[in-house]
């Protein structure tokens, strides 16, 4: 603590350069945290699902449609307790960018199979009784500033033509995984207005027992394997893990850029904390002069490499973690449960105790070595 | 006893493959108490004994001994220590840190002490009061005049009560009323407070001062004069 008037002194020697010094540590740090915030949350999208649920989409990919035929045949299957049916409608709100997903769903029984959206008692019956009704994610009442009665008219892009639906409920997700910012509406009012009729986009199934999804999956797909459409089934989270891998290897880009960014800011840091140290080659040779050991010397320019990097540290890492959950951030909805991990903040601490390292040892190296007789030699 | 006893020292630098031979056995005791102006032309040694003397160099042979303890044999991170306890070092371009105050500045080897805050304090008010700047505790270096920076910087080496005050053309830098604010102030240290003081100078009226004069030439004592009290 005596050291601590030296200390803050030194730090205050060129302060524009000490707080850009920390700034860079600060930047660097906080797109650290983001873009692995990315790859987590990603990750963890690709881990949600329920060991209960199943996706049966058509075996040539899942864009193509199925029949909604298919649904009683589904839930007459061994195993299968509930059975629901979604299509991506692709609707356009306003000029269209703000971006959100709209799904049409068979209202009742997707709401049984998804306790994890959170709806009111008296919106989900509302929202059940009107056949032009919407429920939308609670996230949508913010940016648009809906409310629940107004009526919103969206221009399908699939299904071509103003669609006016009336706002009924509002769901909050109880797994931050899951979007809240979706639209869904009911299906048989697609069906109804839609020139392709009597068609799902993939099927939602809960099964009895975990264990038997493989069972119940070989079933489903062996019963439908010589009809028109075809199916494959798996489970919730594969389904959505194959989601996850359509961005390509994001993580790897994401990492690189990362780890880019830090080596860069390493050098910059350790490029001031050595142009602090040259700058004071003949006081640190008056501290040997006075008494002042190599160890403690070291220890001192250390100290300041810490300072820096750690305050950089805790700006950058602590904005990344507030921001994104003060903003409520979710990359358009492309990244629900955007948030910084506890994780991602301990590496991020890792990284800036390596900064500091990388940063400090060289300068502190040179303080500690330094000849005083020559060093004094040289500025007297 | 004398208090610094140096016994046929050797010194010796390489400039590439020249070699300078600076000490040739040097030999020399000084007192407790004694007040010692070493002089001569430049390269003549004087600064290599200083630094000898107080352990920031190491003879290539012989011994340098201070209050009996061989310094010339100490190790680095023995050195260190004993240099806190028992040197006060001033230098010609004062040397000051530039981001500290006075006061800051003064408190430095005392950092190194066991000593409270409290005490620090106390000595430090003290040190900077036999200089005479008690009223610019607070002042930056660059806030002084060159004659008041030295007199922080020998505040500075007095603070810790050394054994020895080692002084490297301590009015180099000054102008004449500086300088004789200076050799005041040296005067005292030496009469009233019995710090023994050895000083490298080319000022004969620093010299003047001084109780005891060495000449020094390539690296051997061609004079020696004992002032009269």
């Amino acid at each position: 603590m005596k050291f601590l008037p030296l200390l803050r002194a030194n730090l205050g020697r060129h302060k524009r350069r000490t707080l850009l010094t920390i700034a860079s540590v600060a930047l660097a740090l906080f797109l650290f945290a983001s873009l692995r915030t990315v790859i987590t949350t990603i990750g963890a999208a690709a881990q949600f699902g329920s060991a209960r649920r199943l996706v049966t989409t058509n075996s040539t990919g899942f864009v193509l449609p199925l029949p909604v035929a298919y649904a009683n045949r589904l839930q007459a299957m061994e195993g299968v307790e509930r059975v629901t049916w979604a299509n991506w409608f692709g609707g356009r709100y306003g000029d269209g960018k703000r971006f959100f997903a709209t799904f049409a769903i068979d209202p009742k029984s997707y709401l049984d199979i998804y306790p994890e959206m959170s709806v009111p008692p008296d919106q989900r019956e509302a929202f059940l009784q009107d056949r032009s009704g919407a429920l939308i994610g609670v996230r949508l009442l913010d940016i648009f500033g809906w409310k629940v009665g107004q009526n919103v008219t969206l221009q399908g892009t699939i299904f071509p033509g103003d669609w006016t639906l009336t706002i009924r409920g509002v769901y909050t997700p109880t797994d931050p995984v899951i979007n809240d910012d979706a639209l869904m509406f009911h299906w048989d009012y697609l069906d109804e207005r839609s020139e392709r009729t009597g068609q799902a986009g993939w099927y939602i199934l809960q099964i009895d027992r975990p264990e038997n999804a493989a069972r119940v999956a070989k079933a489903i797909d062996d019963q439908f394997k010589s009809s028109n459409a075809p199916t494959k089934t798996g489970t919730e989270q594969a389904f959505n893990a194959s989601f996850a891998t359509m961005w390509g290897n994001v993580g790897l880009l994401m990492n690189t850029i990362g780890m880019a960014v830090v080596f860069a800011i390493l050098l910059v840091t350790a490029n001031a904390m050595m142009m602090s140290a040259r700058e004071r080659t003949r006081e640190v040779a008056v501290l040997k002069a006075i008494g002042f050991t190599d160890r403690r010397l070291f220890g001192l320019v250390m100290l300041e490499a810490g300072i820096i990097t750690v305050t950089g540290a805790v700006i950058g890492l602590g904005a990344a973690k507030l921001l994104y959950r003060a903003t409520n951030f979710n990359a358009a909805g492309f990244l629900p449960g955007f948030d910084v991990t506890w994780s991602t903040l301990a590496i991020g601490g890792m990284i800036a105790l390596l900064l500091m390292l990388a940063s400090g040892i060289v300068p502190a190296a040179r303080a500690a070595r330094l000849p005083v007789v020559a060093a004094l030699r040289n500025v007297e | 006893m004398a208090l610094v006893e140096i016994r046929d020292v050797h010194k010796t630098f390489h400039r590439g493959a020249e070699r300078i031979d600076v000490f040739n056995g040097l030999t020399l005791d000084m007192a407790q108490g004694s007040f010692t102006a070493l002089m001569g032309p430049s390269g003549s040694g004087k600064s290599t004994l200083l630094n000898l003397i107080a352990g920031l160099d190491r003879p290539t042979s012989g011994a340098v001994r201070v209050g009996g303890a061989e310094v010339s044999s100490m190790t680095p991170v023995q050195l260190a220590p004993w240099r806190s306890r028992h040197i006060g070092f001033v230098f010609q371009q004062f040397n000051l840190l530039p981001v500290l105050t006075a006061y800051q500045n003064v408190e430095l080897p005392l950092l190194l002490t066991r000593l409270s805050k409290g005490e620090r304090d106390e000595r430090v008010r003290i040190a900077l009061g036999v200089v005479g700047l008690d009223d610019r505790l607070q002042h930056y270096p660059r806030q002084l005049s060159g004659g008041q920076e030295q007199r922080v910087a020998i505040a500075r080496a007095i603070v810790a009560d050394p054994t020895l005050v080692l002084l490297d053309e301590p009015t180099g830098q000054l102008d004449a009323k500086s300088s004789q604010e200076v050799l005041h102030l040296l005067g005292r240290l030496n009469d009233e407070f019995g710090k023994t003081i050895i000083v490298v100078t080319h000022d004969p009226h620093v010299a003047a001062r001084a109780k005891r004069q060495l000449h020094l030439d390539k690296g051997t004592f061609v004079e020696q004069a004992e002032a009269v009290a």
